[in-house]
């Protein structure tokens, strides 16, 4: 067990990170994903008001749908990155990280000036599980009567789960297919088991709880950004490959115009993904060197079990961005060889 | 319960010790391999490279982390498991056999003298665990 961002949270259960993300891949794992921080957003003017501090676009959102999104600085660098929920027209769910979620509820209330709008941290509310696979569709049908199939990617409905009301969520932070399920905080525990045993957890071919870094592992392979490693107060949505995110067309937001000035002139570094390609694995805030210069960073670095390669994210000036641009990594003083590929690393077999 | 032989050295790095004459047979106990995680790297020395006692000779990686490992002798490396570069979870499955890492011949046979016993190890482990 270790503190993560505040919170007492697993690294591994017995069986091992390995075992938990291959069976996630396979089959279906468990997360307990309850640390997530939740803002609740209320009023005729919640879209406007949470459009104009996220980059997405919150007025393409219907009920029942969510974005990803970032919440930005003034320069268009990432003070979290977050999803946003549409639960009505007058009503927006914002899910935030652990580490981050007191400074971006203190960011958004300083920005609130009076406009009718109503914010509450429900934080504590809440309690959240992720159930992730190829089975985690099957097994959570098992526990509601809401029709899943149904639920399109990044697209929710209310319901219930075990009989205890809810949001159920089509998203996740692995690459694969599965849902999350928001509820109330109490009822964690009851959810926690009912879903291992709907999940046939003691089978090996059974849902498998998961900890910290078998979620970590899994996310890198599907390419997703870790705040705090890939996008912090220091990188833009453009340097972070987050333009997809970016709607500069929406109107104004906090950011946007050096964003645009960015996207004009160009980023001069930027995130990529790479592969080892002798033996060693690289590590998070290890070196990047190029024809014998350092010219960036590891902001994550780890074995992926699935693909079976040691892999991560760097960031390299652009000129050396390219995919097949050969690199070495400094790994405790050994220089390792790794090569840019394209990402996500991995995509689920459709 | 982690497996503790009877008849090896340790040390309070978790590393263990196997005597065959002058030679000293080492890796990590149960109990480091359990704590460590799925073991997905191992850095070993060279063959002659030559170690004090508690000198880090190599590393051992898990998923998570990577963790240095101490000779509890002193010696000249004389042979590696080289098995582990392609099977490095050997050393979660058989830390005490398959996943052993080197042999030393010993500078000082004395020394292993005054590493720990197999029922001084146990109580060592049981303590960090409290």
């Amino acid at each position: 067990m270790i503190d993560f961002g505040g919170w007492d949270m697993p690294v591994q259960y017995p069986a091992g990170t390995i075992e938990e993300h291959l069976r996630t891949r396979t089959h279906a794992g468990l997360f307990d994903v309850s640390h997530m921080g939740e803002i609740d957003v209320r009023g005729a003017d919640a879209i406007a008001f949470v459009n104009r501090l996220t980059s997405n676009d919150v007025t393409k959102l219907v009920d029942g749908q969510a974005q990803y999104s970032t919440l930005t600085t003034p320069e268009g660098t990432v003070i979290d990155d977050l999803l946003v929920y549409r639960l009505a027209q007058d009503h927006l769910l914002l899910v935030v990280n652990a580490s981050t979620t007191d400074k971006d509820w203190e960011w958004i209330k300083s920005h609130h000036a009076g406009e009718p709008v109503e914010l509450n941290n429900v934080s504590s509310d809440y309690c959240q599980l992720a159930l992730q696979g190829p089975d985690a569709l099957s097994i959570l049908q098992k526990l509601t009567d809401l029709p899943l199939a149904e639920i399109k990617y990044y697209h929710f409905n209310h319901g219930t789960v075990d009989g205890v009301a809810g949001i159920i969520s089509r998203t996740g932070y692995t690459g694969e297919d599965g849902f999350e399920v928001y509820a109330p905080a109490d009822r964690a525990e009851q959810l926690w088991n009912k879903i291992l045993d709907a999940g046939d957890s003691g089978s090996p071919t059974g849902v498998i709880p998961c900890g910290l870094a078998a979620r970590n592992t899994l996310r890198l392979e599907a390419g997703m950004a870790l705040y705090g490693h890939e996008i912090d107060e220091t990188t833009t949505l453009l340097e972070a490959n987050l333009g997809w995110i970016c709607k500069l067309d929406k109107g104004d937001f906090i950011g946007r115009e050096p964003l645009a000035r960015q996207k004009a002139e160009g980023v001069k570094r930027k995130l990529v993904g790479f592969e080892v390609t002798e033996r060693g694995i690289a590590r998070d805030d290890q070196e990047v060197v190029v024809n014998g210069e350092l010219v960036g960073r590891v902001t994550s670095g780890s074995p992926a079990p699935f693909l079976k390669k040691n892999i991560g994210f760097a960031y390299v000036p652009v000129e050396f961005a390219s995919v097949g641009q050969e690199i070495k990594i400094d790994v405790r003083g050994r220089l390792v060889a790794a090569q840019i590929v394209k990402t996500p690393f991995y995509k689920r077999p459709k | 319960m982690a497996n503790v032989p009877e008849d090896l050295h340790y040390s309070k790095d978790h590393e263990w010790v196997r005597v065959d004459g002058d030679q000293a047979i080492i890796g990590i106990t149960d109990y480091a391999q359990n704590s460590l995680g799925d073991v997905v790297y191992v850095e070993l020395p060279k063959a002659e490279e030559e170690f004090a006692a508690n000198e880090a000779f190599g590393s051992v990686e898990s998923v998570k982390a990577v963790s240095e490992v101490f000779t509890p002798v002193a010696g000249v490396v004389v042979k590696i498991n080289e098995s582990l570069a392609d099977e490095p979870e050997t050393v979660n499955s058989d830390p005490y056999g398959d996943g052993w890492m080197i042999r030393v011949k010993m500078s000082n046979s004395g020394e292993v003298d005054s590493l720990l016993t197999a029922a001084e190890y146990e109580d060592f482990t049981k303590a960090e665990s409290e």
